[in-house]
């Protein structure tokens, strides 16, 4: 960009006559600006991407898949498709910095080669989860599209009965059992105890905020051992869903506790502050203002720790024991979940339960993908950010406030009291 | 923050005040010093009482857990004693068991999935945080979010039907051209055979922390991307104006403020890969004795031995079983430990004032 005013040194003495446009009278001290009327101002290119960088991008690709081509193929004994790649990969990067440091300097040549190298990391990351989740839906679409699957239970299902016959309705049945028993546990608990690490301040809740981090490092199989030796074995109950939803629970309760200690922690203090100050007690302080307030975030806090228990193997592999038929009973019998029974149906080798066994992973991974999607909608706002909805309701509220304030005004003003300001000067 | 303390300690300032103005030297006539703080009532005493209580319960079934796993456990140690450590076999009817085979294929199944892990998140919660466009961030945070979330099992199918018969020609490469290093070591494989049976490779610790990997990386990258995003905006754009390139101001403010969270977010996912049950247990072909060659067939891991053999043990084999778990429990109490005070102790949330 050239400069457009014409502005001397504080050195320079002197007439400095503009090389073009009009010439203003130098006057000690003042000096206007030069205008030019010719030449419009170009718009200037905001983009950070020049065409330079990609053609050195584009080349470097080419020139590498070029030259590993040329290895592999001709010169050395390499083969595979995944030492071709990570060849490849390494040449473009030293041919990508080769190019660059024609024009640029070193930092911008390490500037360039550390994008891309972060680029690609993240985009092998994304693409590898991404491909295990969408494998395990391919994968299942040999069980999924019988509508016996979802209606029947493995218990007329031989190992060499098409998929025609048989399904996982008894899996189904026993998740929603457990995670429903393991819930009516989880959320008052939880709930309660993270309003008490908030509330009650205190040597004692922090020992118990410390004992319940420590918990959430208890790996699930423990968790599992743990209902196994004391629910079943000493206490001589038999396998059931009870059992299971127990295990799920001891898992379940540190993360829910620990989440909702976090989200409810965000709640403003401005906000318990004007409370306290209206003269409200505590419990009314924490049911009118501490959990509305935080209540996306808790939502959110116990459709994840859900989500977790309902995806959980190993507890259940020890407490539930395994079925192939419905049994809608929590309190006796072996009751199989959704991750239970996926996995103990891949064991086999039958190629039908294999089949059967990705298809409830997939019905499994649906159910997980559903409550994620359900925990974002509800929560993913912070404290105090209203929906839409709510603010309409704010809205319309402040609005009848107005309107019952003009009305007492008007009442006033028609009882031949002086109305109370406005009128004033 | 400082609003929120003062809230919160407010009943115990008070009591400081009134014992202090309760030693000032007044005539005993006088009046009694006034409360500093109204009387809570009966509803706020019921509600705290609710409150506590709940607390008590939930630490009552924690230390049931704790507890109970340690006093099943003694059974165990005191036949085993110090050999529990260094017993390599699993024979706990008759008296001769220990956890040295399963506690070192633990370690390494996680170690393995920390190596690949690590560099993938960091990679990954770079790009979110600092490359990504602004449009697509919040989706790529929640497919990141969503990944973690994914069921162990899905990626224990995946990793067995699809990954293992893939890194099978992978292992076998290492294990030709870098078998000298004792650690890809594969007895009973011969590079110069070609039709060489792939089972020496299969079913390995390689395998097994690849797909713990997959499991834990979405963990570490939440944590470390949570971390960078708060480094302090001013210090960015100081570095902008000193004339730092965006590789520049990553080197010099970001990854020196997220150092913490990259540390504690790495061993938060050691502390999950560690007590990864599911996945590996599909993988693996369990043996009972120290294997330190990752890349050869058979291993084994706390987790799975007790999967695999719970269902059949006495009461002395349950016992031994709940030592195992103790100690597994111990050694993610202590990684999970570690990795939070790291992380609490960062610079992070202390952020400058710009």
């Amino acid at each position: 960009m050239t400069v457009t005013t014409a502005q001397s040194p504080p050195g320079d003495q002197g007439p400095q006559p503009s090389p073009d446009g009009p010439v203003t009278p130098s006057v000690p001290g003042t000096i206007l600006p030069a205008r030019r009327t010719t030449r419009t101002e170009s718009r200037r290119n905001l983009a950070t991407l020049r065409a330079t960088d990609v053609y050195a991008m584009l080349a470097a690709a080419a020139a590498s898949l070029c030259i590993t081509w040329l290895l592999f193929d001709r010169m050395l004994p390499f083969n595979g498709a995944l030492g071709f790649v990570v060849v490849s990969y390494a040449l473009f990067l030293g041919v990508y910095a080769l190019l660059v440091s024609f024009d640029e300097d070193g930092p911008a040549v390490r500037d360039r080669v550390a994008a891309a190298v972060v680029q690609s990391l993240g985009l092998v990351m994304l693409a590898v989860l991404a491909f295990v989740v969408v494998y395990t839906l391919y994968e299942g679409r040999d069980a999924l599209p019988h509508l016996n699957f979802y209606t029947e239970s493995m218990a007329d299902a031989g190992p060499i009965e098409p998929l025609s016959v048989g399904g996982i309705l008894h899996a189904i049945v026993g998740t929603l059992w457990q995670i429903s028993i393991a819930l009516l546990i989880c959320i008052p608990a939880g709930l309660v105890c993270a309003v008490f690490l908030n509330e009650v301040p205190g040597a004692f809740s922090r020992f118990v905020r410390t004992i319940v981090e420590a918990m959430t490092a208890l790996p699930s199989i423990v968790a599992g051992l743990f209902i196994y030796a004391t629910f079943i074995l000493a206490l001589g109950f038999e396998r059931s869903g009870l059992a299971a939803a127990l295990a799920i629970s001891v898992m379940m309760l540190p993360i829910i506790i620990r989440a909702a200690d976090v989200v409810i922690r965000l709640v403003p203090g401005t906000l318990r502050e004007a409370s306290y100050a209206l003269g409200t007690s505590r419990w009314r302080t924490v049911w009118h203002v501490v959990l509305p307030t935080s209540r996306s975030g808790l939502t959110t806090a116990i459709i994840l720790g859900t989500a977790r228990g309902v995806g959980e193997t190993s507890p259940v592999l020890l407490t539930a024991g395994y079925t192939a038929e419905l049994n809608t009973d929590p309190l006796h019998d072996p009751m199989v979940s959704l991750p239970l029974a996926a996995f103990e149906l891949v064991k086999s080798p039958e190629p039908t339960y294999i089949a059967r066994g990705f298809g409830t992973a997939a019905v499994l991974l649906v159910l997980v993908l559903v409550l994620f999607v359900f925990a974002r909608v509800l929560g993913g706002r912070g404290p105090g950010q209203l929906t839409r909805r709510q603010e309409h309701h704010r809205v319309r509220a402040s609005r009848r406030d107005a309107k019952r304030f003009a009305a007492y005004a008007s009442a006033d003003q028609s009882s031949d009291r002086p109305a109370p300001t406005r009128s004033t000067p | 923050m400082s609003v929120r303390c003062g809230v919160h300690s407010v009943p115990e300032a008070s009591w400081h005040v009134t014992t202090r103005i309760s030693e000032r030297p007044v005539t005993p006539a006088a009046q009694p010093p006034r409360r500093l703080y109204p009387d809570p009532g009966v509803s706020d005493r019921v509600f705290r009482g609710v409150l506590r209580s709940g607390g008590a319960l939930v630490l009552v079934i924690m230390l049931l857990v704790g507890g109970f796993l340690s006093y099943r456990a003694w059974e165990a140690l005191s036949v085993a004693k110090w050999g529990f450590i260094t017993t390599e076999t699993w024979e706990p009817d008759g008296g001769n068991f220990g956890i040295a085979a399963v506690l070192v294929g633990t370690i390494l199944i996680a170690l393995v999935a920390i190596v690949f892990a690590v560099p993938m998140a960091l990679g990954t919660a770079l790009y979110i945080s600092e490359y990504a466009p602004p449009r697509i961030r919040q989706t790529l945070i929640s497919i990141v979010d969503l990944m973690a979330a994914v069921p162990s099992v899905v990626y224990g199918l995946w990793g067995l039907f699809f990954f293992q018969g893939h890194v099978v020609t992978l292992s076998r490469w290492i294990s030709t051209y870098f078998g000298w290093i004792p650690l890809f070591e594969v007895d009973g494989a011969d590079p110069r055979d070609p039709l060489a049976t792939a089972t020496v490779f299969t079913s390995s610790t390689f395998i097994a922390g690849m797909v713990v990997s997959l499991m834990v990386a979405p963990i570490i990258c939440s944590v470390m991307r949570e971390v960078f995003s708060q480094a302090p905006i001013g210090e960015r754009e100081g570095a902008f104006a000193l004339g730092a390139n965006r590789w520049g101001m990553i080197r010099s403010v970001v990854l020196p403020f997220g150092k913490g969270g990259m540390i504690g977010g790495a061993m938060l996912g050691l502390g999950r890969a560690l007590g990864e049950t599911i996945a590996v247990y599909l993988i693996i072909s369990p043996v009972f004795v120290i294997q330190p060659h990752i890349l050869q067939n058979g291993t084994s891991s706390v987790s799975s031995l007790i999967a695999l053999r719970y269902g059949e043990a006495s009461e002395i084999g349950m016992s031994a079983l709940m030592a195992a778990g103790l100690a597994l429990f111990l050694m993610t109490l202590v990684v999970n430990f570690v990795a939070s005070s790291i992380v609490a102790r960062s610079r992070s949330g202390a952020a400058s004032d710009s």
